[in-house]
């Protein structure tokens, strides 16, 4: 084998000097490439275990510097009835806020990334996809104010009018929130933000859904819409569920905005009376001043805030596992 | 169901540029036809003038006539999507489903425009359908399994049922064998000749042995250099087509001279 290697390269004169070809097979041409190699893999190897490092490192300075909250006595909590009951509306109202976020945003998203993949024409589709993209650089102060200052006061009669109609609905009880700074305005102020994440995730994988698969639908007889759904929307099934979990992410820890919007109170059923609270925006207004048992407090909230994220992001994971034999990755 | 087609004088546009130049041919029904000539002749384009599905690509338009036995594909009010759920078409690449199951593949297009089927009716299309592409026996243990875990061979059969599951007039075919081994080759010719007892099938094919062996008639395209637009050289029997062809760029193609 090796002979006939080098004669080959003999006769085809590709390399000079032929007769040491034997030997030039483990010479150190390559070797160079394979130091690089091996210096590569290494980096990559320390790039990946640098995201386990400071994980862990997250998780040991939340769990360390949140560990004093179990000896302090109950009565000395904030709210005076122990540290879960402190904790839990707060996780209730961070809840909220994210899922009306996600409520409003996830359809939308979806839907206006499907416009410019599949409907619009070029000419419109990628001025759309800039401002789309446009509105995730805007800073969160921004929004925040611009909720306070502007959105909440607009929303603050819809609101009465919801409360007199529909305050039936515990979400919807009375009497409505004068100033509009409400859960309600904090969730729509999320979902404007999370919805570049949705959009432009959705849009990427709208447009890589195989050629062959629409054609597929399209010679069967079916609509665009048909299309869309029968071959679209599967394919992209696992892309659109990381999305809204990437939105829903953002949407949890989201700070400034929630802390500047919300009027923040107790936690109530209402969206639309001033009250609840959000983890982040409690962490975000107390923080400054927090000292000895309370710091211990809020950073418990911080841990707490950490495991939601963890969670949604394994049920995420879950989720796309369940789909992998039909993927269309086999 | 079989209908014949006839084409009247279609050119095929892509934006200004005139892709096919002038067509006339005339299809029986319950035949096969091959589409043969040399990359970038417009076969394939042709081809899929014959179910609207080049207007897929933004700015192509055809016109000219191309009658469904004397009905006007191009006539005024004619939905494209009624076109293609009438003539059917299989893929150079085999494209089941991947998300969908073998079952729900060969039903993906019953299921559209809300068509209601009952369990029953379902499962008897899904038998017949495969049983029609000769893939039944294969598949029959694992109908909720993924399409996409078949061989391309057999993917390729599970497109032709879906095919013939929508029961369309025609069934056109581009390039079908050109990704497959030899083996899956000749299951799908012995499949076209089934299918001819049923449908219309048009096939674009580079291999002229295939042509040979699956066509009644062949229809030879050519073009003259690039940037020119295809067009029909010569359509007749097979036979005539490969041993007595009337046109000299037809018989230097088929024997090889240049293409």
């Amino acid at each position: 084998m090796l002979t006939n290697l080098s004669d080959s390269e003999e006769r085809t004169g590709r390399r000079p000097g032929g007769e040491t070809s034997r030997s030039s097979l483990a010479n150190a041409d390559t070797s160079g490439g394979r130091a690089g190699d091996k210096i590569f893999s290494g980096l990559s190897l320390g790039a990946g275990i640098l995201i386990f490092v400071m994980l862990a490192a997250v998780a040991i300075f939340l769990t360390w510097q949140a560990s004093p909250v179990l000896d302090i006595p109950a009565t000395s909590v904030s709210g005076g009835e122990g540290f879960l009951n402190y904790v839990y509306p707060l996780v209730l109202g961070t809840l909220v806020a994210a899922i009306i976020a996600l409520l409003i945003a996830t359809p939308v998203g979806i839907l206006v990334a499907l416009y410019i993949s599949h409907y619009a024409p070029a000419k419109v589709a990628k001025p759309v996809g800039y401002v789309i993209d446009l509105l995730a650089a805007i800073p969160s102060v921004v929004y925040g104010a611009w909720g306070m200052t502007v959105l909440s006061p607009a929303l603050a009669p819809f609101y009465t009018w919801l409360s007199e109609n529909f305050g039936f609905i515990p979400l919807f009880a009375g009497p409505a929130s004068a100033t509009g700074r409400t859960m309600m305005t904090a969730g729509i102020v999320l979902s404007i933000m999370i919805l570049p994440i949705i959009t432009s995730l959705c849009r990427e994988i709208f447009i890589q859904t195989p050629q062959l698969h629409e054609e597929a639908s399209l010679a069967l007889g079916a609509t665009r819409f048909e299309m869309i759904r029968q071959a679209v929307l599967p394919f992209a099934r696992t892309g659109i569920i990381s999305s809204v979990m990437l939105a829903l992410g953002r949407a949890l820890g989201e700070t400034m905005a929630v802390a500047l919007v919300l009027s923040t109170g107790g936690l109530q059923w209402s969206l639309i009376r001033t009250g609840n609270n959000t983890i982040a925006a409690e962490i975000a207004l107390n923080y400054p001043e927090a000292f000895g048992n309370r710091l211990a407090e809020l950073i418990a909230a911080g841990l707490m805030l950490f495991i939601i994220t963890l969670i949604v992001n394994f049920i995420a994971r879950a989720i796309i596992a369940r789909y992998k034999e039909f993927s269309g990755a086999n | 169901m079989s209908k014949r087609i006839d084409v009247e004088n279609l050119n095929v546009y892509y934006g200004d540029f005139l892709a096919v130049e002038d067509v006339n041919i005339n299809i029986e029904s319950r035949s096969v036809t091959a589409f043969i000539g040399p990359s970038g002749c417009g076969k394939s384009t042709f081809l899929r003038t014959l179910n609207r599905m080049h207007e897929v690509i933004p700015g192509a338009y055809a016109k000219g006539k191309v009658m469904l036995d004397g009905e006007d594909l191009y006539g005024k009010g004619v939905d494209p999507v009624t076109v293609r759920s009438m003539v059917g078409m299989v893929f150079q690449r085999p494209n089941p489903f991947p998300t969908m199951s073998i079952r729900d593949n060969v039903l993906a297009g019953v299921k559209l425009n809300n068509k209601k089927i009952s369990r029953s009716d379902a499962d008897a299309l899904v038998e017949s359908s495969l049983k029609g592409a000769n893939l039944w026996n294969e598949v029959k243990d694992r109908l909720d399994k993924p399409g996409s875990g078949l061989s391309g061979g057999q993917q390729q059969r599970l497109c032709i049922a879906r095919t013939m599951a929508v029961k369309p007039d025609v069934v056109l075919m581009d390039e079908p064998c050109s990704a497959l081994d030899p083996i899956s080759t000749i299951a799908i010719e012995d499949l076209i000749h089934e299918l001819k007892e049923q449908f219309t099938v048009v096939i674009v094919t580079h291999n002229m042995q295939q042509a040979q062996r699956v066509a009644d008639k062949t229809a030879f395209f050519n073009i003259e250099g690039t940037g020119k637009p295809g067009k029909l050289v010569e359509y007749d029997d097979t036979a005539t087509i490969f041993q007595n062809p009337s046109q000299k760029a037809t018989e230097d193609y088929v024997s090889g001279r240049f293409g």
